[in-house]
């Protein structure tokens, strides 16, 4: 007999399972490539955009989740996408406000949020068909899948790019993050194609093309387990 | 996941347009509350960051006044009014601060210089911009020195052709994969000075005769607003 606290535990990892690799929104879903390769350039600012989302993204999936019974098909695209504009505007207005030094770094980014089809895709495929806490564990594990494939990502193109990695990462997190800053090729003269939009996408490829090979060769292996034991 | 069967009441267009509209004016009501609430709190921490960005353009050193209260409308040459910052020194306008707005990649950048008595660039900061995170953004201080590169520069040093970019036959560097954004920068600064040298006299010379008035008010605009400093 399974304990139902255990029960729910095993569906939130299988949720965060899915949000970070098997149904991750860049590498398996392909949505929200634009902000992806607009803000990618270095590791600091990817992980910056991936925080601002994820909050939207929990934010969104809550209201989404709780307005579900009186939502009706037909009009739901345009009451979603108006649940979430008012959420990103009224994060860039507290955030401008109570978070002021914060807000100078990520507020540049919290625009691109409203574009970022990904919300709007989980808030039409999940949250709005989920109950609550399923929404809420939903938006954090997908969050943090973009989160982490946007820092990924921009390692990828900031260590050839221009030699570092998280580069004013202070302006992001605070003076006390001030050792992730790392120069890792001093005096280097960078390598332009990796900051511009076309490095985005060659580093892209690359990765979405390592997800695939590690991928086949994971289910290879499991159907050779498979046979043996048969 | 299994289809609930919705009532019947929902599938008239009155219930669409009145979920919707309700929605709206739901978020609408929100929002307007928010900025309503966080309105003042903003204007207070962009006049924070004002002050303390018209410090780093007027340096402490050439000044005993508030160059932030100390303020004067010009009128230039296109019929639009500039607000100018004063320093002054025992009186004598020794420095002056005023905005600067170049078109950038993605909307104004909007920069604050400070250009003593000489015409010599003091510093030189930018307010507000929405250029490309990563790429153009390094034309804040904060980011990148270059902007601290027009220091101690006026129009005559370097002569005028050389105030470009480097691309374009100028002495300032851009940036890897931006040009826009610092020949923007570099044609506003210069613009800036032009703008300086055109009104000079009256620049300084208006500081001298206004002296007095200008200083007078001041106690009773200090006392409410700044009390520490």
């Amino acid at each position: 007999m399974t304990h139902p606290a255990k029960l729910i535990l095993d569906d939130y990892r299988r949720l965060f399972r899915d949000g970070i690799w098997d149904n991750n929104v860049v590498m398996a879903q392909m949505l929200a490539l634009c902000p992806l390769l607009a803000v990618t350039g270095t590791a600091t600012n990817g992980l910056g955009m991936g925080l601002a989302t994820t909050f939207v993204m929990v934010a969104a999936a809550l209201l989404i989740s709780m307005l579900r019974g009186i939502i009706t098909p037909e009009v739901r695209i345009p009451v979603f996408i108006l649940l979430i504009a008012a959420l990103v505007t009224l994060v860039d207005l507290v955030m401008n406000a109570y978070l002021y030094e914060m807000h100078k770094a990520l507020g540049l980014f919290i625009p691109l949020i409203v574009t970022n089809c990904a919300i709007l895709g989980r808030a039409e495929s999940f949250a709005s068909r989920q109950p609550v806490h399923r929404a809420v564990v939903d938006g954090l594990a997908m969050g943090v899948g973009f989160t982490l494939i946007l820092v990924v990502l921009g390692a990828v193109r900031e260590i050839p790019g221009s030699g570092t990695l998280f580069a004013d990462a202070r302006l992001l997190l605070g003076d006390g993050f001030a050792w992730m800053e790392l120069t890792l090729i001093p005096e280097y003269r960078g390598f332009l194609l990796m900051i511009l939009p076309p490095g985005a996408f060659l580093a892209l490829g690359f990765i979405l093309a390592g997800k695939r090979v590690l991928d086949t060769r994971l289910a290879n292996r499991a159907a050779a387990v498979k046979m043996a034991q048969a | 996941m299994t289809t609930v069967a919705q009532p019947s009441y929902r599938q008239r267009v009155g219930y669409h347009s009145a979920l919707l509209g309700g929605i709206a004016l739901m978020a609408s009501a929100v929002l307007v509350i928010t900025d309503m609430q966080t309105r003042d709190t903003i204007a207070e921490r962009q006049a924070e960051d004002f002050r303390q960005t018209l410090e780093q353009v007027i340096p402490a050193s050439v000044h005993d006044n508030q160059p932030q209260q100390d303020t004067y409308q010009l009128q230039t040459a296109d019929g639009s009014s500039l607000e100018i910052y004063r320093a002054r020194q025992e009186g004598r306008v020794s420095a002056v601060a005023f905005q600067v707005t170049g078109r950038g990649y993605a909307g104004p950048i909007e920069i604050l210089m400070g250009v003593d008595a000489e015409g010599e660039v003091l510093g030189v900061r930018v307010l507000r911009h929405k250029e490309t995170p990563g790429l153009g953004d390094k034309i804040e201080v904060a980011r990148d020195p270059w902007i601290l590169s027009f220091d101690g520069l006026s129009l005559g040093d370097p002569p005028r052709d050389d105030w470009a970019v480097k691309k374009d036959g100028g002495i300032f560097d851009q940036f890897t994969g931006a040009t826009i954004t610092p020949r923007v920068v570099v044609n506003a600064v210069r613009d800036g000075l032009e703008l300086f040298e055109q009104h000079r006299s009256t620049l300084l010379q208006r500081g001298d005769e206004s002296a007095p008035s200008a200083l007078a008010p001041p106690p009773a605009l200090l006392s409410p607003e700044e009390p520490t400093s």
